[in-house]
């Protein structure tokens, strides 16, 4: 059947198409953008995607902020996955600064930015069952993003904004709460997943929601800069930390899982083996952490990075280097850098022009929801409504991404 | 998989388009150069389809606003070879006051968001691009606020002056 043709005959009373607006606060895009569409019964004729909606003018108050100051605004781009982004932006400048990290430090941000990455995953995939119809899956694996955020309040105070770290390394050392509850969650989440697995993966009614559904070549993909899971599922194994390892990734054992059609379930096995695959690198950061010497969390840097209160108030040094740093009296390089990391969409790609003074001349976010959700109204074309809407929430896109 | 270097890069380009490609540069290794926004497409279009280089992903299209340059704005692509596993940065320097440049749509889809966003925010026009609309801003705002003359706030007001700030 061919899906880009109306369903009606000429003398159908009912010959005419319907606009709906989906969005830009409908309960099925699980964000805040819209999309004009073009209805022919259920089957989308054609459709608009307008976006915008919270735009902040990241870029444009990141050149009237220092550094530092940053942090918290990367943090809401992704808000289900902050932490990569703030430590994606906290290993920007330490490029730019040229700072070698200390190997814990590179393991503990992994553990970090891993326990991120399957926060965001968990939301994804459970979004796309729910969005199926099956809410009991939602409901099992959702409590576990909460027991990783409970993890990063230990870690940074902080849940969901985290501003997790600083440059140079991170604020304070884990405790042993945070290891205690990192061990837990490795216990525990296995079997959770591993169930979450076993009803929804040979489910007859989500492989028939989700199977053969929107389905994306590679080339496609490409075309369309696609990077992330959505780019894995239609078999392009391109990952950066593999591709162009930082943060010690080249020190762990993990393989990245691709699809072959690129369509719902593709993506929905991909996030999920991702998972899978994030736990191996918490378990072998956990391991490797072991025999790093205890109490390094941060680089020698005193110039660059921000001493604790405690240091500031009772020893001189810390206090002339806070004082420099907070009055911005310390130079960076003049120059320009682009940092990758993989974020839990994609590429998620730091591109900073720095003159030489406190606040960067220019720094532009590619934002990987941004890049991949332009595809989303031309691969509409032809499909059903519903099908449009899990299309959507496999895409996991996230509004603060798109938007910046 | 044979590996590309930088320098061979430059090579084949300046074999092919000659004093076209300009300050070439490799700031933490990753190969910068300028060309003109005459020869653009054509220089994305090698770097896209030679083979030995293969710049199959357009990462990321954006641009940068220096206003005491003659020309002022930057428009910056990043490319990135999946393949070689290499990136390439090409900028095109461009009028302020006649920012115009051809689309890179020909060349890839996802050029077309990436490319509004830039008209959106610099005001560039990419002669060509199927729907150059404003994407992110509302579209009565009636300037391109990333240009450098737009201050980030109202500067009438007196609450909110740097130096209360420390800034």
């Amino acid at each position: 059947m061919n899906h880009n043709q109306p369903v009606y005959t000429d003398n159908d009373p009912q010959n005419e198409l319907v606009t709906l607006n989906l969005g830009p606060t409908h309960p099925a895009t699980h964000g805040v953008f819209q999309n004009v569409i073009q209805l022919d019964g259920e089957r989308i004729v054609s459709g608009v995607s307008t976006i915008g909606y919270i735009h902040r003018a990241f870029e444009k108050i990141a050149e009237h902020r220092p550094f530092y100051q940053i942090t918290p605004l990367t943090d809401r781009l992704n808000y289900c996955s902050s932490p990569i982004n703030n430590m994606g932006w906290h290993m920007t400048v330490e490029k730019l600064l040229n700072i070698q990290m200390p190997k814990r430090v590179d393991y503990l941000r992994v553990i970090v930015m891993e326990l991120s990455r399957i926060a965001d995953h968990i939301i994804c995939n459970t979004i796309i069952a729910q969005d199926t119809g099956a809410t009991t899956t939602f409901l099992y694996l959702f409590q576990f993003r909460e027991h990783i955020y409970e993890i990063f309040e230990e870690i940074c105070g902080a849940r969901l904004t985290t501003n997790i770290g600083r440059i140079g390394g991170f604020e304070r050392d884990f405790n042993d709460i945070a290891f205690a509850k990192i061990n837990k969650f490795l216990k525990e989440f296995p079997v959770a997943l591993k169930e979450f697995e076993s009803l929804l993966n040979r489910n007859r009614i989500f492989i028939d929601r989700t199977s053969g559904v929107a389905c994306v070549t590679a080339e496609q993909g490409l075309d369309y800069g696609w990077t992330g899971p959505l780019l894995r599922s239609t078999g392009v194994d391109y990952d950066v930390r593999v591709s162009e390892p930082y943060s010690s990734y080249q020190d762990f054992d993990f393989e990245v899982p691709v699809g072959t059609s690129g369509d719902i379930y593709d993506r929905y096995l991909v996030r999920n083996e991702e998972m899978w695959q994030s736990l191996r690198l918490i378990e072998q950061g956990m391991e490797k952490l072991k025999s790093e010497q205890a109490g390094i969390f941060h680089a020698d840097v005193p110039e660059f990075y921000l001493p604790g209160k405690e240091e500031v108030y009772n020893n001189m040094e810390a206090l002339i280097y806070h004082f420099k740093i907070v009055m911005g009296e310390i130079d960076a390089p003049k120059a320009e850098v682009y940092h990758a990391v993989e974020g839990g969409n994609g590429e998620l790609g730091f591109y900073l022009i720095n003159d030489g003074g406190r606040t960067p001349y220019r720094l532009h976010f590619r934002r990987p929801s941004f890049i991949n959700y332009q595809m989303f109204a031309p691969m509409s074309k032809g499909m059903l409504l519903s099908d449009a809407i899990i299309n959507m929430s496999s895409m996991n896109i996230i509004a603060g991404e798109l938007d910046a | 998989m044979a590996e590309v270097t930088n320098n061979e890069i430059v090579q084949a380009l300046t074999e092919k388009f000659g004093g076209q490609i300009i300050g070439v540069n490799e700031p933490y290794g990753l190969l910068t150069f300028e060309t003109t926004k005459d020869v653009i497409i054509e220089v994305l279009r090698f770097l896209k389809e030679d083979a030995n280089t293969n710049f199959n992903f357009l990462t990321d299209i954006t641009a940068v606003h220096y206003p005491e340059k003659k020309h002022g704005i930057a428009v910056v692509y990043h490319l990135h070879s999946m393949v070689k596993k290499i990136r390439v940065r090409v900028k095109v320097f461009i009028d302020e006051h006649h920012p115009t440049i051809p689309t890179a749509t020909v060349l890839w889809n996802s050029a077309n968001w990436m490319e509004r966003e830039t008209y959106d925010f610099f005001g560039v026009r990419f002669e060509g691009h199927p729907d150059l609309r404003r994407i992110l801003n509302m579209d009565e705002l009636g300037v391109h606020p990333m240009l450098k003359q737009y201050p980030l706030e109202d500067p009438n007001r007196v609450d909110k002056k740097d130096e209360y700030f420390g800034r």
